[in-house]
């Protein structure tokens, strides 16, 4: 009666007893192709080993064939539900390298977008991490606000998932007075949403029991794989290069980081809710700020051909630090183009992790992880 | 023993909460749309399959610059054009695209310095032949002007 929530006990191995399970390539727990050797123990897991590249597209190798501007829409095809704040990436290193002047305008549009697009991402896991545990309304809920979101992308960058709308010094096309005033009505409308989902999902209890103290990440665990985001942020680690290596225009916003020291799945949960609204201040703040003027500069090189050197650029993306490093040999084609995915990180402390966890335990804490297969396999 | 008691209440409660949010949805407008027997109208900057634009005779406004064809990162454009006896411009004869292989990303559009490609509004493309994705945007004005 009124035990404390209890940690995983020890269990006695007994190796004749053991068996594999198998989880993916294709199931709908990992979302995506996945593919997930478990060595049990009746319901416990005794080793883990997730195995990856199932739909590996080698979009670092694409990066060393393509031109600078061909390889802008490949960077969206990285991440699905966050797209936008890939391409910021890699726009922002080849801006760096080649000494191109981003207009303000531009940069305040940049980070609205990335902000939104946070948001959608957020949604989306919010919705399929309820999923995961076997509540179905809620993703309902939030596709619903999500669409919202996605409308508006759509009005301004032309498509709603695969955005391909930051060029080199700029974005594809101005917004215009219908996004921000769709922008400001989605604001209050959002807040009305969390404060739905808190409602619905936060407080309820068989929620709470399957998170509360499960799956603990200690701080160690998460510096040794190198998570980021949400991950690392609920286990006390006040970690965002938004705030850490400043990029853009976002030293000029007020906002906080959310910090969990809980380090179970229910504070990798709390850190994303929370993301949300701090996403929100941000595009409130952009738009009250948003500066006249151009959105691509007057003076650009014709064909990008970035001076030989190495560079790197990190940024936060809704899945953690995504990191674009480039190694240019003064040609128009990058010599090398490292991609640092954040959900590749991530992933791999989940095998050593889940050892002593139980399967539906190990699946609430991958689901709290927010992986985006196609982004990991790049 | 107190503790015990006030957390089935507490949790009795919170899933009462949860249930009065589902029923204020259910009361609700339906926000979805019953495709295909309603369909929403694309908005004005969606990016479709690409569309050559047409001048005022109806003539193509592409000159064969070619530039479309070297910015797309697919190699899904391929054009031909002849220069016609006695006058300076070239004329487009083939105009190919390989809707299988694009992935929508707009570079052709913007790309273009004479005003001669646009997105086109269309969606509706899904097909079981491989044959329907080679377009044949010469073809393609021809019959929107017919």
């Amino acid at each position: 009666m009124n035990a404390p929530v209890e940690t995983n006990a020890p269990i006695e191995i007994q190796p004749d007893e053991t068996f594999i399970l198998n989880v993916g390539p294709q199931h709908p727990a990992t979302h995506g192709v996945l593919r997930v050797k478990m060595e049990m123990n009746g319901e416990y897991i005794v080793d883990a080993e997730t195995v990856i590249g199932y739909i590996h597209r080698m979009h670092e190798k694409m990066g060393e064939i393509k031109t600078y501007p061909q390889f802008l829409m490949n960077l969206s095809r990285m991440d699905y539900l966050g797209a936008l704040g890939y391409s910021h990436g890699h726009v922002l290193v080849v801006e760096k390298a080649s000494a191109i002047e981003v207009p303000e305008r531009a940069e305040y549009i940049r980070a609205i977008m990335v902000e939104l697009n946070r948001i959608a991402s957020h949604l989306f896991w919010f919705g399929a991490f309820v999923m995961d545990l076997g509540g179905f309304s809620p993703l309902m809920y939030a596709l619903q606000d999500r669409e919202h979101i996605l409308d508006m992308l759509e009005a301004v960058t032309g498509s709603r998932l695969t955005y391909c709308y930051f060029r080199f010094g700029g974005v594809y096309n101005d917004i215009d007075d219908d996004f921000i005033s769709a922008a400001r009505k989605f604001i209050p409308r959002m807040r009305k949403s969390l404060k739905k989902y808190h409602k619905l999902v936060t407080g309820n209890i068989i929620f709470r029991k399957r998170l509360e103290g499960v799956a603990p990440l200690s701080k160690e665990i998460c510096r040794k794989y190198g998570a980021s985001s949400a991950v690392a942020r609920g286990s006390g680690i006040n970690f965002d290069v938004r705030k850490n290596e400043p990029y853009s225009v976002y030293p000029e916003f007020d906002f906080d980081i959310p910090v969990y020291h809980e380090c179970d799945s229910m504070a990798r949960y709390m850190v994303r809710m929370d993301e949300i609204e701090q996403s929100l201040r941000i595009v409130e703040q952009g738009l009250a700020k948003l500066p006249d003027g151009p959105v691509m500069p007057k003076k650009k090189p014709k064909i990008i051909k970035p001076p030989a050197g190495d560079y790197y650029q990190a940024v936060e993306t809704a899945r953690g630090s995504f990191g674009v490093r480039l190694v240019s040999d003064g040609d128009k084609i990058p010599y090398r183009l490292k991609l640092r995915s954040p959900t590749y990180s991530n992933m791999h402390l989940f095998d050593e992790a889940c050892k002593g966890m139980m399967i539906m335990d190990a699946l609430a804490f991958m689901g709290s992880l927010d992986l985006v297969i196609p982004e990991i396999d790049r | 023993m107190v503790t015990y008691f006030s957390e089935i209440y507490r949790g009795l409660l919170s899933l009462f909460e949860g249930m009065g949010v589902t029923f204020k949805e259910f009361i609700k407008p339906t926000v979805t749309v019953s495709y295909p027997y309603e369909t929403l109208e694309m908005c004005e900057r969606y990016r479709g399959h690409i569309e050559l634009i047409e001048n005022e005779e109806g003539e193509p406004n592409c000159v064969v610059c070619m530039m479309c064809q070297r910015a797309c990162p697919s190699d899904c454009i391929s054009i031909a054009g002849k220069k016609e006896e006695g006058s300076k411009k070239k004329v487009l004869t083939k105009y190919m695209l390989d809707f299988t292989k694009c992935s929508l990303c707009g570079t052709c559009v913007e790309s273009c310095n004479f005003n001669a490609l646009d997105f086109s509004k269309e969606y509706n493309l899904a097909s079981t032949r491989k044959e329907d994705f080679y377009f044949d945007l010469l073809k393609r004005l021809e019959d929107r002007n017919k």
